[in-house]
Order: structure tokens, then C-alpha cells, then sequence
């Protein structure tokens, strides 16, 4: 049995209004969890986060794995039958779990989406050959994987040097802190 | 031989997104090459930059607003912006809908990159489709692609957002226009399967488990290739499949362009990584 402290429903109330999304209308009929093709790698079900939402248990569900795994493909929400947006609701979650720094379940997603932006923040476009590098590098891990590396090499499948925008200048707008 | 077109020569300006541009060149090359074939023009947005991917809206709100609203002030006035990458549609798509929905992103929007264009038209590379007749491009399109056994792979482009959800749905498109050109559809149930796009770098795992089910239930039901709509799609199921003998995965735009005579094609080939060479001799399109 689950006893609901007093004021359990303050993280469905940040969350809704982070979001805009109203969650409350889940029937728990899983259907986003019958849909999603990411279950292996989630220790709580899609439907699963928004009942721990909906009970207020926040360090579960900001420390979950499945707030990060989650692509946002919208197969989820396209099976929804009250038409709930979870990506949405995931992408919020990760913005609080980043904000509150709590314990990170998979650095390593984290650690591909920081070195995106990098490069966008650099040449306005992605880098992926740079990306990869960098990520390998952080992890501390250039030999796992190396085959796939290189026969992307060998295809042509990394170009060597980036695709840069000219107007520098609004790189920063899109960026400013 | 080509019959004279009897579709209008349309102008569209063009989003390639990163995934086109900075590495799936021979996807790029087919959908222009294509798009001539059927009178289409493609101008490319000048100075693009990236939509923000699923990185910006996973980590920084502000970056994945901001991304998307500069492409959209670059948007030439009175052409239709096309995009071809599933996954840049929906950035652009719905960052220009909540503009729309909203006084204060409007506010915003006009403050940072001026006047927005209420009648810009955002659309998806299928789009063009309702426009042309693919038949009456080509001589005996029935003869075209020789019925080659294709299983078609959506990924999870037909999957919208739900305050998108009232757009158009493209499912069965790819299977209609290749089957008038001649080729054998193959149902095989996993065609709207998500491909795992960024979790093959940092989850290859699982990502390797989403490929090799779609590519080995595709193999099962009797395809000799599967075609993409998505070049990250085409990436994932290339590099991630670790089945033995698999099939080729071609893009759509690949093979539409052969079926339609384009015989500029020998960049594309060498980049995908089991060779399609032999299946499109077999059939006798190369």
C-alpha cells in the first residue's frame, strides 16, 4: 500500500504546468506501454511514470531510466486513446531531474545529447563524426564499437569536416544563457 | 523513354536537416534527382540550421524553441517550405503551430526574428505526391521496378504529437507509389517500428535489437530489400544490423528515381553498406 503524504500531488501540478500536458486523464490502460519499442532498457513502463507522477513520488521517477530512454518517437502517444502527449511529459521530467541534479540514470544519453549541442552551438548544424569522438572520449571508451566507427568511415558515412551555417551571430541568440 | 510531363513544374524551397546533408548525401541526390524527373524544383533554405534533433528537446527547452524559429524566418515568403527528414518536420512543424496557437511565443517570435508568415506551408517530401501522377511520368510503370519484393519501412514517421494529430497521414503511400511503378509489396508488420534513432550511439544494445527484429521479420516474410523514408532510419537499420546475408535497405527516393530512368546513380551505391548492386542487376535495373 502506498500512503500519500500530505501535498503528493505538488510534482503532478509542476509537472502539468511545465508541460501543459493533463496527464490526469491516463486510464492506465497501457497502451503507450503495449506500443513503445523501448521497454528492454526502461525500469519503469511509460505508464508506469505517469502513476509515479501522479502519486508524487519524484526522486523514483526523476532517477528512473526510462525518462531518458524514452526517444520521443510518439509511438506512445499516438496509441493514447485520452490523446496524452508523454514525450512531452518525459521532456519535462528530464528538465527538472537536470534542474533538481539528481543522480542521472543514463549519463551516457545525457552525455550524446550535451555533445549535439555542442556542436550546434559551433557550426549551427550537427556534427556527427565530432559527436561520436567526443562521446568516446568522455565515456572513456574508444574501443567498444569501433567496428561500426569505422565501417561508417569506410562508406562515407561521417563527413570529415563539419556543415557550418554563415550568421554566426545568431547562433548566439539561439543559445544565450 | 520519357514521356513530355504532364505535371506542372512546381517550386518548393528545401530543409535537408543534418541527417540528409552531413551524411545520407546519395538520399539527398535521389530526391533532387527526382524531383526533376517530375518537374519539382527544389531551392535549398539558405543558411538552414539544424532543427535541435531529439537532443535539444531533451535537455534545453529555450535552444529547441529558438532552432526551429530561425529556419522559419528564413522561409522564403509565397513558396512552400518541403522537408524531407520525419523528425525535422515535426520540429519545424510544431514550433510553427504553437507560434500560431500562441500570442506571447508570437510576441517572442517577432521580437527575435520579425515578421511571421501566417501562410507559410510546412510540408513533408510525400506531400508532392497528391500533386503528380507518377504514372504519367514514365512509359509502362508497370515495368519499372520489375517486381522486386520491397518491404517498406516508415519508422516513426506516421507517429505525430497529438495536438498534430488532425494533419495528414501518409501511411501506405510508399507501398502505392512503388507498386505502381511494379514492385512486389511485402507485409511484414514492423514498417511503423521506431529505428532506436539516437540510442544506436549511446544504447547500441537496444538499438541493435529494434533493427535486427524489423530487418529479420522483413527477411521472413520474403523481401529482397527494405526502403526507407528517413535517412536516420536508413543509418540505424544499416550499421546496427548484425544479421548474416541481410538485404539491402535503399531509400525511397533511390528507387524511385531509377524507376523513373535516372541513370546518374553510381555515388549512391558504394555508401550503402550491403551492396544493392546485385539485387538491382538481378532484377534487371541496373
Amino acid at each position: 500500500m502506498i500512503k500519500l503524504g500530505h501535498g503528493h500531488d505538488k510534482l503532478s501540478r509542476e509537472i502539468k504546468k511545465l508541460s501543459g500536458i493533463n496527464f490526469n486523464a491516463c486510464l492506465h490502460c497501457k497502451c503507450c506501454t503495449n506500443a513503445c519499442p523501448f521497454l528492454e532498457g526502461m525500469d519503469y513502463h511509460p505508464n508506469q511514470v505517469i502513476r509515479l507522477v501522479q502519486l508524487g513520488l519524484e526522486k523514483k521517477v526523476l532517477e528512473s531510466s526510462t525518462i531518458w530512454v524514452c526517444v520521443g518517437c510518439n509511438t506512445c502517444c499516438s496509441h493514447c486513446p485520452m490523446a496524452i502527449d508523454i514525450p512531452a511529459v518525459m521532456d519535462s521530467l528530464r528538465q527538472m531531474a537536470l534542474e533538481q541534479g539528481v543522480k542521472i540514470a543514463e549519463p551516457d544519453i545525457l552525455n550524446f545529447h550535451k555533445e549535439v549541442l555542442k556542436t550546434v552551438e559551433k557550426y549551427g548544424r550537427t556534427h556527427k563524426l565530432e559527436i561520436m569522438m567526443r562521446y568516446k572520449l568522455k565515456k572513456m571508451d574508444l574501443l567498444s564499437d569501433m567496428g561500426v566507427g569505422l565501417k561508417m568511415l569506410k562508406k562515407r558515412k561521417l563527413d570529415l569536416t563539419p556543415s557550418k551555417i554563415k550568421e554566426k551571430a545568431s547562433l548566439e541568440k539561439i543559445f544565450k544563457k | 523513354m520519357k514521356k513530355s510531363s504532364k505535371n506542372s513544374l512546381q517550386k518548393f524551397s528545401f530543409f535537408p536537416g543534418c541527417s540528409l546533408k552531413a551524411s545520407g548525401h546519395e538520399n539527398t541526390d535521389s530526391i533532387y534527382k527526382f524531383c526533376k524527373l517530375i518537374n519539382v524544383e527544389l531551392v535549398e533554405l539558405d543558411d538552414w540550421n539544424c532543427c535541435g534533433s531529439s537532443s535539444a528537446h531533451s535537455v534545453d527547452r529555450e535552444v529547441a524553441k529558438n532552432l526551429p524559429m530561425r529556419n522559419i524566418s528564413l522561409a522564403p515568403k509565397g513558396m512552400p517550405l518541403m522537408v524531407a527528414c520525419p523528425s525535422c518536420m515535426i520540429r519545424l512543424q510544431q514550433t510553427y503551430l504553437h507560434i500560431k496557437q500562441s500570442e506571447k511565443l508570437r510576441k517572442e517570435y517577432e521580437e527575435n526574428w520579425g515578421t511571421f508568415d501566417e501562410n507559410l506551408k510546412i510540408v513533408h517530401f510525400f506531400e508532392i505526391f497528391e500533386q503528380i501522377n507518377l504514372e504519367d511520368s514514365v512509359e509502362n510503370p508497370k515495368e519499372k521496378l520489375n517486381k522486386i519484393k520491397v518491404a517498406p519501412y516508415y519508422g516513426c514517421m506516421l507517429y505525430t504529437p497529438p495536438d498534430m494529430r488532425f494533419g495528414k497521414s501518409y501511411y501506405g503511400l510508399m507501398e502505392k507509389s512503388l507498386k505502381s511503378l511494379g514492385a512486389q509489396i511485402i507485409e511484414y508488420g514492423y514498417s511503423t517500428q521506431c529505428c532506436g534513432t539516437y540510442l544506436s550511439v549511446a544504447k547500441p544494445r537496444i538499438a541493435q535489437n529494434v533493427v535486427n527484429r524489423v530487418i529479420s521479420k522483413a527477411m521472413e516474410a520474403g523481401a529482397e530489400c527494405i526502403v526507407t523514408a528517413c535517412s536516420m532510419c536508413h543509418l540505424n537499420l544499416e550499421i546496427r544490423c548484425t544479421i548474416k546475408d541481410s538485404i539491402p535497405v535503399l531509400h525511397f527516393s533511390e528507387l524511385l528515381s531509377m524507376a523513373l530512368g535516372e541513370k546518374d546513380h553510381k555515388k549512391w551505391f558504394p555508401r550503402h553498406i550491403v551492396d544493392p548492386i546485385p539485387l538491382l542487376k538481378k532484377r534487371g535495373l541496373l
